[in-house]
């Protein structure tokens, strides 16, 4: 075996052996899902808990399903995860395209602000943005009433805007070639026209990756939706999952319900795939 | 009428100005060419044209229009930049027609004019391609394309060849002389190089840290540059200079002379001097040669006149095409 061959083969194992690290997980949970829970606890000390080996049955999907309410919560986390990624990505762009491309006052003092917003985690403004919302005022006239707290907009609102994603489409904007804007403007476009027609359609691999990004932390969203809403009606996926922390801990059940709601994920990201990976790939190739 | 007219123009950055006051005007139908050496703005000069870049006083006209604070889509003008500036996800026609697209002119209209542009440069067999799959010369007449259907008052030319391989750009300078004079249209041309500057020009207006140098026709210039520095950028290879005792013993600060203006014998003349090094270009040989008190000459001679180094040579001056500068300023 020649260095060549040997070296190849090295980067193949290693290769193999971080993929089934980052798979395992994965293939636990849809394993574990299929065993009763007896079976489940006693497998997982070996590497049986990886194979779809003994007592296998739906039966836990059946019984999570009776036990919550899956398919709303996972109606809820989508309606509330799509309507915030759609919104964000047309807004946090848009602000990033007036921050490289347009003049004004007091552009550098916003952008920091905005930028500072970055470091500030999510937890230490829990509290005075409950309180907030809490004092809104309502929406709607007499007789047509809609409160913030228990709906999906208080689930949607707060994070439409945010500075991870504003910075990220700015920094793929500023390398964005400037002349392409100034034809744009020679040819007549305006400035929502330039934004629209030249740089969104240039930006796509930015697009995906803000898309998945804001997705997952959308759909992963626990904290606030705890403390925002009561009723099952608006409740996502991962309030959902502590109803089977509640009486008996039912693993197989958890497992079960986990492997359903990660599925949206999986068809998510596998739809982005591809643009994703050409992002990654293309800020390797730039310059 | 389309004279394009700088009237007081200034421009600043914060505290810097780099246009303390400019006053120009480009006639109705010339192809104007701006000239200079890097920073002296003359792409600001053209981009403050177009409105991509503001005025901070003055005012700036179009055919006799104040067009200082219009949008650039405004001004009647279409503008050919260095980088191409192709959108590139359009295709070849939808580059060129982008501008109609947006004025949502009927798809019929549209295409009518985009094949006609295509045809004039030779593009109508590539209108499905985009702009990656077209070499440096395509793309530029592409951009070039997207210019003549907006049928402008004035184009713009953004040092349009400069990122074009020799052969090419000499056929682009062909193509795009030949495009002003079938238009007719006023045309202004950025460039730092004096060869494009000398080729296409009716006009050419030599810049310096943003004031004008001098103003005239490429043979005005060549022949009768207003100062050393004029004289050192026009011309290639570049006017001889000299300063100093050489310079007093003629009445003047600084004495020019153009290397194809001096003549080169190996036995009599005016200068005696060491031959450092010559070029042959085959046509032509310029030799470099050292002479006390004045420095290194280059001089152009035919290519037939091939002198090794090291060997006396005698340099003669046609007196007629002797330059003298005194103050900064051309003494006649």
């Amino acid at each position: 075996m020649n260095i060549n061959t040997r070296s190849t083969l090295l980067k193949y194992l290693l290769l193999t052996w971080v993929a089934l690290l980052f798979i395992f997980p994965v293939v636990f949970m849809v394993v574990s899902s299929l065993k009763p829970d007896l079976q489940l606890l006693q497998d997982s000390s070996s590497f049986r808990a990886f194979l779809p080996v003994g007592e296998t049955s739906l039966n836990n999907y059946s019984s999570a399903w009776e036990r919550v309410p899956i398919g709303r919560f996972v109606f809820n986390s989508i309606v509330v995860t799509a309507i915030t990624v759609i919104s964000s990505l047309f807004l946090c762009s848009m602000a990033a395209f007036s921050f490289v491309f347009l003049e004004f006052k007091g552009k550098a003092v916003l952008l920091s602000v905005i930028l500072a917003t970055l470091i500030v985690p999510f937890e230490t403004i829990a509290i005075p943005l409950l309180m907030l919302v809490n004092k809104l005022p309502w929406i709607g006239v007499d007789g047509f009433q809609i409160g913030w707290l228990d709906s999906y907009h208080v689930q949607i609102i707060p994070w439409i805007a945010d500075g991870l994603t504003i910075f990220l489409f700015i920094q793929y904007f500023k390398d964005l070639p400037r002349d392409l804007v100034e034809a744009a403007r020679v040819d007549g476009a305006t400035w929502f026209q330039v934004y629209s027609r030249v740089i969104v359609p240039l930006a796509g691999p930015c697009f995906a990756t803000a898309a998945i990004l804001k997705f997952l932390v959308m759909y992963n969203q626990y904290l606030w939706p705890l403390m925002t809403t009561q009723s099952e009606s608006y409740r996502p996926v991962m309030v959902g999952l502590q109803y089977f922390f509640q009486l008996n801990i039912a693993w197989g059940e958890i497992m079960a319900y986990l492997s359903i709601i990660t599925l949206p994920v999986l068809v998510f990201y596998l739809s982005m795939q591809r643009t994703f990976i050409a992002s990654i790939a293309s800020t390797g190739v730039k310059g | 009428m389309s004279i394009v007219e700088f009237k007081n123009v200034v421009k600043s950055y914060g505290k810097l100005t780099v246009v303390p006051n400019m006053n120009l005007k480009i006639p109705s139908g010339s192809f104007t060419v701006l000239v200079g050496p890097s920073g002296c703005c003359k792409s600001t000069l053209l981009r403050m044209i177009a409105g991509l870049e503001t005025v901070t006083s003055g005012q700036i006209t179009i055919g006799g229009d104040d067009v200082t604070h219009k949008e650039p889509a405004e001004r009647g003008i279409a503008m050919v930049f260095q980088s191409y500036a192709l959108y590139p996800h359009m295709t070849v026609e939808e580059n060129i027609g982008f501008g109609m697209t947006l004025k949502k002119t009927p798809k019929a209209e549209k295409k009518k004019v985009v094949l006609e542009a295509a045809k004039i440069l030779e593009l109508d067999q590539l209108l499905d391609r985009r702009p990656k799959d077209l070499s440096g010369g395509q793309r530029q007449r592409v951009a070039i394309g997207r210019a003549i259907v907006r049928d402008p008052k004035v184009f713009l030319f953004d040092e349009p060849l400069s990122n074009l391989d020799a052969l090419l750009r000499g056929q682009m300078r062909v193509e795009i002389a030949e495009l002003h004079k079938k238009i007719g249209a006023t045309m202004v041309y950025v460039t730092h190089d004096q060869v494009e500057a000398m080729t296409m020009a009716d006009q050419i207006v030599v810049l310096r840290a943003g004031m004008i140098e001098q103003v005239g026709t490429p043979m005005d210039l060549y022949n009768t540059p207003t100062s050393p520095f004029v004289a050192g950028f026009i011309g290639s290879p570049k006017m001889n200079l000299v300063e100093g005792d050489f310079a007093k013993q003629n009445d003047c600060d600084v004495f020019g002379i153009r290397p194809e203006h001096v003549d080169l014998d190996e036995t009599k003349g005016s200068w005696q001097g060491i031959m450092r090094y010559s070029e042959n270009l085959g046509s032509d040989t310029i030799s470099y040669v050292d002479v006390e008190n004045m420095g290194t000459l280059t001089v152009r001679s035919e290519g037939s006149v091939i002198v090794a180094s090291g060997q006396t040579v005698y340099l003669t001056p046609r007196e007629q095409f002797i330059h003298k500068f005194r103050d900064d300023k051309r003494i006649d």
